[in-house]
């Protein structure tokens, strides 16, 4: 196995903003977090506040450690609950989108 | 309440749709229905029958603003039979460039009898229902029990949550959609409706299923603070009476043992479309995406099978929706001799009783760009949150991040937002990073922001 994953990350809904106002991003992933486990949406979540993130309110993405209320999590254009959300182990050249819920009209 | 009778012949209010099934269904268009829907009923699948549903339909509108105006044009063009508004706002000024089925002759007008005017000008036959107040969880089921589909074009996360919590206990299929700034999101619920508490098998979702709890309020922007584009949402709008017709016409909202000879049921997954507009660059392969969402979940709070949720409760007060979407509150509480109002800053530059001082304005550019006080320097507050937390992580000092004038004076520094949160945060950054020199420098906040100032100092300040 290689030491990392290619993905895609896209920003939407205005979280793109914590994130040097880009909306799409190329990440290589280290294939395991530092306990040795295959990297999963958890992971990925952490390591791009540590790496990624310009913005450094990093409760805009995660409270308690988890993806915070109000933001969506799609792995390849599906819901991450149909894939089994934080635990969901990435693969390589997957596509993970991080859109926020809109209220306005 | 207000109601007139619409000349749709045949379609007499709510009588009509309870035991139109049949009569309503079978009866000849008339020569001016013939004339007015020519062009949609020749569209494939839409047909005299299509026509003739939405005649006998009845739809709600909930918001009459940048979603409720496009959408409440399209449904009101298509000849659906009974169409409900439900708004509590006027027409205001600053509403016309997104929300077009009102006018400027009609600012002040209260919005649901503004779109009104502008619907029966453009379909006289419909009858159009005035509900000239916010929905709340006191009225909202005796107002949705009256109409066979609801759309949802409202602008706040409680009454989002409400809506389809009535939806859910009433079986009423929900058009739903959203949009801020650049961003727009459409996603139909709870269609084909399905009775509460039935988990066996794949039914759609409710608005809980797809967002469980909503943002935390300190991540949530409206269209006031954070800007819209008229477009983004109105494409939204349409979008919504697109599917509202599509699920009208063809009688999709029926539970399926009703229709056994009836159009071939749409049972793909819910899906939520997703619109993103960028100011500098045209549209791209990214602007729209379609997202698969899961069906309805076991254990929602609403629709799931040990669901506790009735009209009853609602109508009581349970669930609290205000709390559950708690209003925003500062972040952050300056002692208040770190604070001063907007009408003492003032006073005191008049009287020469300020020293030299530097006053910093943390609106974004495109805010400050309309006016600010005199002398005051634009430090954009996200853009100086960033660098703040770059000096934090990486070493270097305030230097590298402020103009030299703000760093190396003992000046007094002011600081001024656009509702006065984001500059009580910024005092505390900029003592982090020593520009208090130890207690001996002042930094105060304008308490209020720039929306004090236009209260309390200048009236005529063009505060956006
Ligand atoms: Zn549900």
């Amino acid at each position: 196995m290689s030491d990392t994953i290619p993905i895609t990350v896209d920003f939407a809904g205005g979280l793109e903003k914590l994130f040097g106002d880009q909306r799409r991003h190329s990440v290589s992933l280290p294939a395991r977090d530092s306990n040795g486990r295959p990297a999963n949406v958890a992971f990925l979540a952490d390591y791009l506040c540590k790496n990624l993130m310009t913005d450094p309110r990093t409760d805009q993405l995660l409270e308690d450690k988890h993806i915070r209320p109000g933001i969506l999590v799609l792995i390849n254009d599906a819901d991450w609950e149909l894939e089994g959300e934080e635990a969901y182990e990435i693969q390589p050249n997957d596509n993970i989108l991080f859109v926020t819920t809109l209220h306005g009209g | 309440m207000g109601q007139d009778t619409g000349n749709h012949n045949g379609a007499n209010g709510a009588s009509v749709a309870e035991n139109s099934a049949q009569d309503g269904l079978a009866r000849r268009l008339t020569e001016e229905e013939f004339d007015r829907y020519s062009r949609q009923m020749i569209v494939p699948g839409m047909g005299k029958q299509g026509q003739l549903r939405l005649i006998n339909s009845r739809v709600l509108i909930i918001g009459a603003g940048g979603l409720g105006c496009p959408a409440a044009q399209y449904i009101a063009g298509a000849g659906v039979g009974t169409i409900g508004i439900v708004d509590g706002d006027v027409v205001e000024m600053s509403n016309l460039h997104r929300q077009v089925g009102h006018a400027t002759s009609r600012i002040g007008m209260k919005k649901v009898d503004s779109l009104i005017s502008h619907l029966r000008g453009l379909n006289p036959l419909p009858t159009y229902i005035a509900h000239p107040f916010h929905l709340t969880p006191q009225n909202a089921a005796d107002i949705i029990s009256q109409y066979d589909l609801v759309m949802d074009c409202t602008d706040n996360p409680a009454t989002r949550y409400l809506i389809s919590d009535v939806c859910v206990l009433l079986c009423r299929p929900l058009v739903s959609a959203a949009s801020v700034q650049k961003s727009g999101q459409l996603i139909v619920l709870n269609c084909p409706p399905t009775p509460q508490g039935l988990v066996d098998g794949k039914y759609a979702p409710c608005y809980r299923c797809c967002f469980r709890k909503p943002p935390p309020p300190s991540s949530m922007v409206s269209c006031g603070e954070a800007g819209i584009m008229g477009p983004v949402v109105g494409m939204m709008g349409v979008a919504q009476a697109g599917e509202a017709i599509k699920i009208l016409a063809s009688a999709l909202h029926i539970p399926s043992q009703n229709t056994e000879n009836g159009p071939e049921r749409n049972l793909q997954q819910p899906t939520l479309l997703i619109y993103t507009y960028d100011l500098d660059s045209a549209v791209g392969p990214y602007s729209f995406r379609a997202l698969k969402m899961g069906g309805r979940k076991k254990n929602c709070f609403a629709c799931g099978e040990n669901s506790t949720l009735t009209l009853e409760g609602i109508k009581a007060g349970n669930p609290n929706y205000e709390q559950f979407c708690s209003i925003p509150t500062a972040s952050c509480n300056l002692p208040p001799e770190e604070r001063i109002t907007a009408a003492a800053y003032h006073a005191a530059k008049e009287k020469g009783e300020l020293p030299e001082h530097i006053l910093l304005d943390t609106r974004e550019k495109e805010h400050f760009s309309f006016g600010s006080i005199d002398g005051a320097v634009n430090l954009p507050f996200g853009k100086f949150l960033m660098k703040a937390a770059a000096v934090k992580r990486g070493g270097g000092s305030a230097r590298d991040i402020l103009p030299p004038e703000v760093v190396d004076t003992d000046a007094p520094i002011f600081v001024v937002c656009r509702r006065g949160l984001d500059s009580q945060e910024t005092v505390a950054k900029l003592k982090e990073l020593g520009l208090d020199k130890g207690g001996k420098r002042k930094i105060m906040d304008i308490a209020g922001g720039m929306k004090a100032w236009k209260e309390e100092v200048d009236p005529s300040f063009p505060f956006i």
